[in-house]
């Protein structure tokens, strides 16, 4: 969450097509943290990061003549960053990843296997400093296709449409993917509460009486 | 959770947490759950999955020394001191 206020109406497109540095330097700032996070999250790399942040607002500032104004400011700069994040990606991995890949068919694939419920643990021990790692790890090992939608949905909090426009999905394909992504993530963290209940368990039952 | 109803009802385990649900799933899968113990689990644990990624989201800020960079590389430079 933690979406910046300023929206893209904030910004005079005018001023911006005329190439007023003051007005680019603004949507600039408005937008480079979002931007930086989302790369982070998707790269997860710093320095591909900043690659990608440089690469958006150069294009950013290249094309804003060509920029037609049907989709907003801010979901125009997450296409751009979310194709250069993809491109970097292929790049690295020399392999072919598209974000509209067919989902896996086989449905067992999203059947939850993990029934424990660990939401009663307490907050610091859910949100410590390892548990963040795994929950990091657990983003990182989503396919790129899910990745890019709950980055968009769950942590930018974009909608189902504009994560639709920034994607070119169909707003269908982006609940299906954010689906399977939660439901990914959830059986990835139950497997780490689980654990984490079960050795608190173990310590209460080691307690003197 | 293998049962049919639950597959079925799986699906609308995300649009039901986002609030998102058309009126009649919605009354079927809350009757679902009344009655089947891993559903609720799985309903509430995923909520919880959403919540800690949300909040333990890094502020959206950019490192000054990666800022510094990319207002340089933008020819921005005169922008540096104003923040």
């Amino acid at each position: 969450m933690n979406r910046d206020k300023l929206s893209s109406e904030d910004f005079s497109l005018e001023a911006l097509r005329a190439g007023d540095k003051n007005e680019f330097a603004r949507l600039v700032e408005a937008y480079s943290g979002v931007i930086y996070r989302l790369a982070i999250k998707m790269l997860e790399n710093s320095q591909d990061a900043e690659d990608v942040l440089q690469e958006t607002f150069i294009k950013a500032y290249r094309n804003l003549l060509r920029f037609d104004g049907r989709s907003s400011l801010s979901t125009w700069l997450y296409r751009i960053a979310t194709n250069e994040a993809l491109m970097l990606i292929r790049r690295r991995k020399h392999q072919t990843i598209s974000i509209d890949e067919p989902l896996e068919t086989d449905e067992q694939d999203q059947m939850p296997l993990q029934f424990t419920d660990w939401c009663c643990l307490p907050e610091e021990e859910l949100m410590s400093t390892e548990a963040r790692e795994y929950m990091d790890q657990a983003i990182d090992d989503l396919p790129y296709s899910l990745r890019v939608v709950f980055l968009l949905r769950d942590i930018e909090g974009l909608s189902t449409h504009e994560t639709a426009d920034v994607l070119e999905l169909s707003e269908a394909a982006v609940k299906t993917r954010l689906s399977r992504a939660r439901l990914r993530l959830r059986e990835m963290l139950s497997e780490y509460y689980r654990d984490r209940l079960l050795s608190q368990d173990s310590v209460q039952g080691e307690k003197p009486q | 959770m293998n049962r049919e109803s639950c597959q079925h009802l799986l699906d609308s385990l995300s649009d039901y947490i986002d609030g998102d649900l058309g009126d009649t799933l919605c009354v079927e899968l809350e009757r679902h759950l009344d009655s089947c113990e891993n559903c609720r689990i799985v309903v509430d644990t995923l909520r919880k999955t959403v919540y800690l990624y949300q909040v333990t989201a890094q502020p959206p800020t950019v490192p000054d020394d990666v800022r510094q960079r990319l207002l340089h590389r933008l020819d921005l430079s005169d922008f540096l001191e104003k923040k």
